[in-house]
């Protein structure tokens, strides 16, 4: 289990990974990758329960990533986590490469569903859930979505679900950015107020600073504690975080970094170029 | 009169049956247990049904969820739904990760009856053929129901049966063995390859007797497996006797009499004819009435198979 000044320096590093292949790909999503990569560090770095040399050990804990298209996020991690190599990521969407544009279970071990539809894994996420209970496993499921992604009727037919089914092993966070492909989330079809929508529905609703990672420790925490019902921790974070020429910029949504960017970029992050 | 037996019912029954010897079973309905029959199993094993009500998108993700933790989910609902409403979360939750998901749905077709054109799936097997590593498999009769779905099992991926709500003629006894990306030749003959799938397989066996009487010897091959199907069987067959007739209780879009036109088309153009629901939907009303309806228009009677059949031989004689 990490340390939070460990976290945060693996955070960095991660950063300048997402920068990097994305330069290289020239094509993908660097603001959401941006925004949820401290959401997924706290979890893979210091909450998860995994065998990196086993990635099917039963006892694992398991992670969705809803929102797919901030599949570099999840690249990142499990590279550095040994699921696949270093010179895999410089092959992000490429003919023939593991780490398809969206997450694909198929191509890469530590991808446990294939995401990229909006709307879908918190079903996903409910239907492991289901089966570690029936297996009486002490394991837990996290579900990453996108607050855009809570527009997607689905999302709320499964948030009626996991609560109907109690599912305490069940730990769904919002990447709450504010942005989305077209614009400002408010601006294109608000979700406000989203608290109150979970709650509503019967969740255990938590909020935190999704760049914090004391914030979202203790949130994650009080989510164990949380019985007979899921939790739902929205996460306030911003788009393109940790580097200031795409943070809060829709642009950044779906474009990667040109090589001007990349330097730029690295600077910003402490690498020496 | 051969015994009648609903495909719906066969499936309730053999699911409950697959309960009790595979503990990694699990059945998911979306609020119509009573209906699909799923509510045979749900009473028998309830820590293992999850009633997910009106949503059968969610139904599709979940039950992809407990696939990719090694359970084996049965999805239940109507056909239009479980193939039209959750089309996307089939493709990408359940078929793009070939995950063991047996999608097996009631209600197929015009047989739906009083429901009407919403409840009448006449579309389900052309949009379940089209995704990638999807099985297709429509049981012609109870027994054959009941040997799928216990041989579905034993395959790991993504499978969708069709079944219906009204109850059919049985035409296999106990001893039919079924197996995925087999047809079955039920009757023999030289004239006349009839092609037909679920209840239509019945009307087809009338039908040859039909042309038996004319001195029209007729071929009746059984595909209940749309997806893989057996293209060799139908080559053999269309080579032997020289023209096809299909016949589904669906389009003849896409379905049965699409994928066997596919077939023949790259390997053996011979005559073929299509009966099945001529690009339209359905109506409401009681269904054997139904089926002489749409039979005047389409064909779904065993005389209007006969009258394909009579028009192809004389296609192949031109």
């Amino acid at each position: 289990m990490a340390e939070t000044a460990e976290l945060k320096e693996i955070a960095r590093e991660l950063r300048v990974d997402i920068v990097k292949m994305l330069n290289k790909s020239k094509s993908g999503h660097t603001g959401g990758s941006l925004s949820c990569i401290d959401i997924l560090t706290t979890l893979y770095f210091s909450k998860m329960r995994l065998k990196c040399d086993d990635p099917k050990w039963p006892e694992r804990d398991r992670f969705v990533l809803s929102k797919g298209h901030a599949a570099p996020a999840l690249y990142v991690v499990l590279t550095r986590l040994g699921y696949c190599c270093t010179e895999d990521l410089m092959t992000l969407r490429q003919v023939g490469s593991k780490l398809q544009g969206h997450p694909d279970c198929k191509s890469l071990a530590g991808v446990e569903v294939s995401t990229g539809s909006l709307g879908q894994g918190l079903s996903m996420a409910n239907g492991i859930a289901l089966a570690m209970r029936l297996d009486k496993s002490a394991s837990r499921v996290y579900c990453l979505l996108g607050d855009g992604e809570c527009q997607e009727g689905q999302v709320w037919e499964a948030a009626m679900a996991a609560s109907h089914y109690k599912l305490d092993n069940l730990c769904a966070i919002i990447d709450n950015n504010g942005l989305q492909i077209d614009g400002a989330v408010k601006d294109i079809m608000g979700i406000e107020p989203l608290r109150e929508k979970w709650k509503a529905f019967g969740w255990n609703v938590i909020s935190a600073n999704g760049h914090n990672f004391e914030s979202l420790l203790s949130a994650f925490s009080s989510a164990e504690e949380a019985k007979g019902k899921p939790t739902m921790v929205i996460a306030e974070t911003v788009k393109g975080k940790g580097v200031s020429i795409f943070e809060g910029k829709v642009k950044y949504h779906g474009t990667p970094p040109s090589d001007e960017e990349l330097i730029l970029a690295l600077k910003e992050l402490g690498e020496v170029v | 009169m051969a015994q009648m037996i609903a495909t719906r019912d066969a499936y309730g029954e053999a699911l409950a049956e697959l309960g009790e010897s595979n503990k990694d079973v699990v059945v998911l309905d979306a609020d119509l247990s009573g209906s699909t029959k799923t509510a045979v199993f749900a009473k028998k094993f309830p820590e293992r049904f999850f009633n997910m009500g009106i949503a059968e998108q969610d139904m599709m993700g979940t039950a992809a969820g407990l696939a990719a933790s090694g359970k084996i989910p049965f999805a239940s609902t109507f056909a239009i739904f479980a193939t039209g409403r959750a089309w996307e979360q089939v493709r990408q939750s359940i078929a793009y990760p070939k995950l063991n998901v047996k999608i097996v749905a009631t209600h197929a077709g015009i047989t739906v009856g009083e429901d009407g054109a919403s409840h009448q799936s006449v579309e389900d097997i052309a949009v379940m053929r089209v995704i990638p590593n999807m099985t297709v498999i429509v049981p012609a009769d109870g027994v054959e129901t009941r040997k799928v779905i216990r041989e579905i099992v034993r395959y790991k991926g993504p499978v969708y049966v069709r079944l219906s709500r009204g109850k059919s003629p049985v035409i296999f006894d106990d001893s039919y063995s079924f197996e995925i990306g087999k047809g079955v030749v039920l009757k023999d003959g030289k004239d006349v390859s009839l092609i037909a799938c679920g209840v239509m397989v019945y009307k087809a066996l009338q039908a040859a007797d039909v042309l038996g009487k004319e001195g029209v010897s007729a071929r009746v091959i059984n595909i209940s497996s749309i997806k893989p199907i057996d293209a060799d069987l139908i080559i053999r067959v269309a080579r032997e006797t020289g023209c096809v007739v299909t016949a589904e209780e669906h389009s003849i879009i896409g379905g049965l009499g699409g994928a066997v036109a596919e077939v023949l088309a790259e390997n053996c153009p011979v005559p073929v004819k299509r009966v099945g629901i001529e690009d339209k939907f359905g109506t409401s009303g009681d269904t054997d009435l139904l089926m002489e309806v749409y039979g005047l228009t389409d064909g779904l009677t065993s005389e209007n198979i006969a009258k394909a059949a009579r028009e192809v031989i004389k296609r192949k004689h031109d």
